[in-house]
């Protein structure tokens, strides 16, 4: 018997108030004249009346809230009701939490197949025709993971309320191990079986295995040597465990002359020549072959680092994609050495205007209609707000980007700093390995349908035929319990040997992957804790489903574990053992599902060797005209999508918990977001971390060799403006690419990675980790039904990562005192290709404006400047400075100015450099430049520690509130106040 | 006696432990993270501590309102220790999450000693969303906590941290000079031009008192204002401290809540 509490606030509800407003700005002709909001919780159980009372009463607030057991609480008047809730299987943490709540207040327990599920019903009031709803509806819900009920007033009253749904999951399919035939199929049911997958009985495709012929072929030739044909466990476990998502064989294959591949020569090369380099002075200590990177912070702790994408996901399900993805690359700190302490998250998106009203559909005949750009905006931000704020890590350091080729797909980029000591209870932290006889442990949440093919899901174009199933939501307390379990108590016990995170391909990948440190194990499935019976044995091992870790647990201490681990409401549960038999054998109910040999499952997959071709596009220069007065264009650039200030973000995200704020994402009086952020992880010392990155998609329509230059060049430099060491500083990649099977695409893939190994050695700047995402591209259908692919910008985030000595020494970008001397340190050329200006020109046109004009790093000379200016920050001569990136001086000047408060004058004749125009001046994109004001009586020590580097004084701080400038030639080319220069800046996303 | 010993608890998604400890340690004290669930099980006990700490974070990802699952939990199993723990000359402290956890006790504000009745509540910012940021605040009455502080600088960070009374409470708190701190505008709210109420909390009230002063919550966090680096405006502060020829400071505004509470003990 099932029954549904529901709650209603007896108070004016700000959350009904928000949704009203967020409402009605959907659209003109929907007209709300109120918003009720009122929580179910629909309690299937064996509970008596009395018991549902009481438990209405725990459930609720008796001071705000009214809460009743199956009588339908409604507004007076309303004209509709829209329940949300979720579909059967998808995570649904309230309903967990009010269930364990119910557990442990009334002493019972709910038997197998029962539960508590929530969900929310949004009453409206207003002249609204059913088609209005139906886009309300639309945007309250997903419908991938979310049911939506509508009822008008009538039928409401008639059924006196909502029906009563209990979204419970039944599977009816019998959980076995099929075998695969393959040994005598032909190439054409190979390739099918590669795209679309394993056939079940009834013929359909359970969903793509991301293995191409050549794979499948070499899948097929290992089992006649066995004589016998692959389980649907193998062949899906083979699947995940080649997929691109996991062995990156397009970064890693033969590409041209570069034999090793990409990732060995460029990026792992650079970090082995300039640790070589070093010598003494290398601070790398465990790179690229963990879960994260790490570097030496003090005698006594490393730092962590990690930088993750979740793309795929974030398209369908914004919210869920982003939680996850924040949420996972947490488990690459925690999984990291013996388990690091996650102590900052970075974000990073890319989005396509969130006003963009056009309907793309991934199906044919309008079918599967997409999510807006707003809607995927709203999500993604959303989600990491929770995974980020749930967890305890503060969350500082991010970006917006806004390109209209992340239509199709958004770019998620979520990364995750963390601690971890040198030693723990005797060990090196950093080193981990499986011992043959330890035990398998599985610790955290419990497998569900959720997340199956996610990892071969992301190595595909998304098209019709992705599987919704890839779909999850997270559950940050669940991981947030194991966490603090691990790396606060267990791990330095020393009770486990080794751990790793169950991220993509699950089981199947992290304890395979864990098998290699000793050799091999052997799972039983059927010990598998599960979410709801009815899982097939491949299902089990491959699930994605999260807040999962695997341990390697000595037999001794396994006792010890999981008496803390219950302790702590943390789900342990031992799944096999780890062996050196050189197999990878899994059991399920008796029978052997799955028996491959290690060498094959890890190394077998046949390289294929790739050719690139060369596509240069040649775009002409924008001819745009001089104009006398740039105030205009000013405020219109402050307000682009690309410049303009998230602070929204900034607020929303907790980037002071745990105790170690030093530069915040805002800063100054006018609360602008900054480069780069400053933590201090331990709070007895004044060492720091600084955090930053550097990305430039729109410039790979011109070269991506510079581009990936200049994003590395940007990384550094806002790390150093900041005050971190310039002697260690360690990068991360994330290549973000598309097509990537297209010769010109792999063509702009070496020049970036080729840029890469450049300038981190010229740097002397380490890659310690990254990760790739090749297939960012959209197939589907436009507003017309019109088939198109949308294929994201090649694009590469680069990371950084720094440390500070002393953090009282970190420098902000806000403008400190009236008659404080600006100065631009390096030097300014015409470098406007692929700009925010010639973007802005181009809208203005109604045409691209590209040109070819793009920025150049001379890292030589840039390093120079970078030591001196180190030099003069040691020093604390600098009383302000930023680097200078995205929309050029213009943009850091008016963000010294609004971060102080304080107008500035500025002068343009002495700026450094060869310059014609003044918008090339104020607007080019030149790297390797940093603005800085100094007081004036620093003039001369400054100075004298510059000399040798190109810079003038610009400009002074003035007394009142009017930012000034004057062209090359004396005459003003910008006059306008503070304020408005504010307003513009801030209004962009003042509704967000 | 010299050093009092603090309990901090910890578990089911409080994340400000640990800052928690190291400001209570700074300000002089021995503190202890204990797990909520080492309480229950009898590995701790509350008889050997002077100040129980309710650090901020979000128990139970705040599922059926923020502070309450964690509340129950206490009530389910460890109540009657935590009852007997406040009525005696013990400190208490909640912050943000535990400030929250308190109302749904009924250890905040507990007028007339009625502890265990929720009284007050602690709902949806104005906003309807998450927000971190610093305010100025206005200490209202007499706490040992607050003594010696008219007004403090600090860093709040939540979702649901409008107060609300109905009306006869609010009536009594502050009859009863329950009303601990007030959002005010003072020293960051002016430098940043920051609204000082920043979530609609009825009458500007930030935290309160029980009756007598010795059991305190708040929404803001002094833990994480015990640095000079910590203040928003730090950066600006120490080239006006430099250029007036003045000593930069070393500690932040919120350390002192954590020295009075060492100095009751005194």
């Amino acid at each position: 018997m099932a029954n549904r509490i529901e709650v209603a606030l007896k108070i004016p509800d700000a959350r009904a108030l928000v949704r009203k407003r967020h409402l009605e700005g959907m659209g003109r002709s929907i007209k709300i004249t109120g918003v009720w909001l009122v929580d179910v919780y629909t309690v299937d159980g064996d509970l008596s009346g009395a018991q549902l009372k009481a438990i209405a009463g725990v459930l609720s607030d008796s001071i705000t809230q009214r809460a009743k057991v199956d009588q339908p609480q409604s507004p007076a008047k309303f004209d509709w009701a829209i329940e949300v809730g979720f579909l059967p299987g998808v995570t649904d943490n309230v309903g967990n939490t009010a269930r364990e709540m119910i557990e442990d207040f009334l002493k019972v327990e709910f038997r197998p197949g029962q539960g508590v599920y929530s969900s929310q019903i949004t009453f409206l009031c207003g002249d609204l025709t059913a088609d209005d709803v139906a886009t309300i509806a639309r945007s309250l819900a997903n419908p991938l993971i979310q049911r939506v009920h509508i009822k008008r007033r009538d039928e409401f009253q008639a059924y006196r309320g909502m029906d009563l749904v209990i979204p419970s999951v039944h599977l009816d399919s019998k959980p076995t191990a099929d075998m695969v035939e393959i040994l005598g199929a032909a190439d054409e049911e190979l390739a099918l079986i590669g795209k679309r997958g394993i056939a079940d009985a009834d013929g359909t495709r359970r969903g793509p295995l991301a293995l191409d012929l050549t794979y499948m072929k070499a899948i097929q030739e290992h089992f006649k040597e066995q004589g016998r044909n692959p389980s649907d466990v193998e062949l899906e476990s083979i699947a995940q465990t080649w997929s691109e998502h996991c062995k990156h064989t397009i970064f890693s294959d033969p590409l041209d002359e570069i034999r090793d591949g990409l990732l060995a020569t460029f990026i792992k090369g650079a970090t082995e020549k300039i640790r070589q380099q070093k010598g003494k002075r290398d601070f790398c200590v465990s790179v690229f072959h963990d879960n994260s990177g790490a570097i030496l912070f003090d005698d006594d702790h490393l730092i962590t680092h990690k930088v993750e994408t979740h793309n795929s996901p974030s398209a369908l399900d914004p919210f869920g994609g982003a939680i996850t993805g924040i949420v996972g690359v947490n488990r690459d700190a925690i999984g990291f050495g013996l388990g690091a302490k996650p102590i900052a998250n970075v974000y990073g998106f890319c989005f396509a205007d969130p006003r963009d009203t056009t309907i793309l559909y991934k199906g044919s005949n309008f079918t599967q209609r997409m999510l807006s750009p707003r809607m995927i905006m709203d999500g993604v931000i959303h989600g990491v707000n929770v995974g980020g704020n749930n967890s305890g890590i503060p969350t500082s350091q991010g970006f917006l980007i806004f390109d209209e080729s992340y239509r199709g797909k958004p770019l998620v980029f979520v990364g995750t700093i963390g601690l971890i000591p040198q030693k723990s209870h005797g060990r090196s932290a950093h080193m981990k390995r499986a011992r043959p006889g330890d035990w398998i442990v599985m610790a955290g949440g419990r497998v569900g349908k959720d997340g199956i093919h996610g990892a071969t899901f992301s190595s595909e174009v998304m098209d019709a035929g992705s599987p919704a199933a890839a779909v999850q939501i997270g559950d940050p307390i669940t991981q947030k319990k194991l966490s603090d379990a691990i790396v606060k108590e267990a791990r330095d016990q020393g009770l486990y040997n080794s751990i790793t995170d169950n991220g993509a391909g699950g089981l199947s990948c992290s304890v395979a992957e864990m098998a290699r440190e000793c050799g091999g194990c052997f799972v039983r499935l059927d010990e598998v804790p599960l979410k709801y019976p009815g899982l097939k044995p491949w299902e089990i091992w491959c699930s994605e489903s999260q807040e999962r870790m695997t341990l390697a647990v000595p037999r001794e201490k396994c006792g010890q574990l999981s008496d803390l681990l219950s302790r702590r409401g943390v789900e342990a549960t031992i799944i096999g053992e780890f062996t050196n038999s050189g197999r990878c054998i899994v059991e399920y109910n008796g029978q052997r599902v799955m028996d491959l040999d290690m060498e094959f499952l890890h190394n077998g997959l046949p390289k294929e060797a790739m050719q690139t071709v060369e596509c240069r596009q040649v775009h002409r220069e924008p001819d745009i005209p001089m104009a006398d007065d740039l105030t205009d264009c000013f405020h219109a650039m402050l307000a682009r999508l690309n410049t303009a200030s998230f602070e929204f973000i900034s607020q929303q995200y907790d980037h002071e918990v745990q105790g170690g704020s030093v530069i915040k994402p805002l800063q100054g009086r006018g609360r602008v977001n900054g480069d780069a952020t400053v933590i201090r992880p331990l709070l007895n010392s004044s060492k720091g971390i600084a955090i930053s990155q550097g990305i430039y998609p729109t410039y790979s329509k011109i070269d991506t060799y510079h581009m990936a230059a200049c994003a590395i060049d940007t990384a550094i430099r806002n790390l150093v403006a900041v005050g971190a060491d310039l002697e260690k500083l360690a990068l991360l990649d994330n290549f973000c690419w598309c097509s990537s099977d297209e010769p010109e695409r792999l063509s702009q893939l070496k020049h970036a990675a080729q840029a890469c190994y450049d300038y981190a050695i010229a740097y002397g700047s380490p890659f310690i980790s990254g990760k790739d995402s090749m297939f960012n591209d959209f197939k589907g259908y436009d507003e017309d039904g019109k088939e198109i692919k949308i294929s994201v910008l090649p694009t590469l985030l680069i990371s950084g990562i720094g440390i500070l000595e002393d953090v009282g020494k970190a420098v902000s970008l806000d403008a400190k005192f009236p008659g404080d001397l600006i100065y631009v340190l390096g030097e300014t050329s015409e470098q406007l290709g692929a700009s925010e200006y010639y973007a802005l020109w181009g809208e203005k046109r109604g045409q691209p404006a590209t040109g070819s004009s793009v920025p150049q790093v001379d890292a030589k000379s840039n390093l120079n400047l970078y030591r001196a200016y180190s030099r003069c920050l040691q020093e604390e001569l600098i009383a302000s400075a930023q680097s200078i990136h995205r929309g050029g001086l213009a943009m850091a000047l008016a963000k010294t100015a609004m971060g102080g408060m304080l107008g500035i004058d500025v002068w343009l004749e002495s700026l450094p450099g060869t310059l014609s125009r003044e918008d090339v001046a104020l607007f080019s994109e030149s790297q390797g430049r940093i603005l800085a004001t100094i007081h004036p009586n620093k003039r001369k020590s400054f100075e004298d520690l510059m000399r040798g580097i190109p810079l003038a004084q610009i400009g002074t701080v003035r007394e009142d509130d009017l930012i000034i400038m004057k062209g090359l030639r004396g005459n003003v080319i910008i006059n306008t106040a503070l304020q408005g220069a504010l307003q513009s800046y801030k209004s962009t996303f003042r509704d967000y | 006696m010299a050093q009092p010993q603090v309990i901090v608890l910890s578990g089911y998604g409080i994340n400000c432990e640990e800052e928690t400890q190291f400001a209570f340690e700074l300000a002089g004290a021995r503190a202890h993270i204990v797990h909520i669930n080492d309480l229950i099980d009898g590995h701790r006990g509350l008889e050997n501590y002077q100040i129980l700490a309710f650090p901020g974070g979000f128990s139970y990802g705040d599922d059926t309102g923020s502070g309450n699952a964690f509340a129950h939990r206490v009530k389910n199993h460890i109540w009657k220790q935590v009852l007997s723990f406040v009525q005696k000359d013990r400190l208490a402290i909640g912050v943000c999450n535990g400030f929250q956890i308190m109302v749904h006790l009924g250890l905040l504000p507990a007028i007339g000693g009625k502890f265990g009745t929720q009284q007050v509540a602690l709902t949806y910012n104005r906003s309807a969303r998450y927000l971190a940021r610093w305010v100025d605040l206005e200490v209202q009455c007499d706490s040992p906590w607050l003594r010696g502080l008219r007004k403090v600088s600090l860093p709040i960070a939540h979702g649901e941290g409008k107060f609300y009374a109905p009306g006869k409470v609010l009536q009594e708190l502050k009859a009863r000079g329950m009303i601990a701190l007030k959002y005010a505008l003072g020293e960051v709210c002016t430098h940043l031009d920051l609204e000082p109420n920043p979530n609609g909390s009825l009458e500007d009230i930030a935290g309160i008192a029980d009756e007598t002063g010795r059991l305190l919550g708040m929404m803001p966090h002094p833990e994480r204002a015990i640095d000079f680096t910590h203040l928003p405006h730090w950066t600006w502060l120490k080239e006006k401290y430099k250029r007036e020829g003045q000593k930069i400071p070393e500690r932040g505004p919120g350390l002192k809540i954590f020295e009075n509470a060492v100095e009751y003990f005194k």
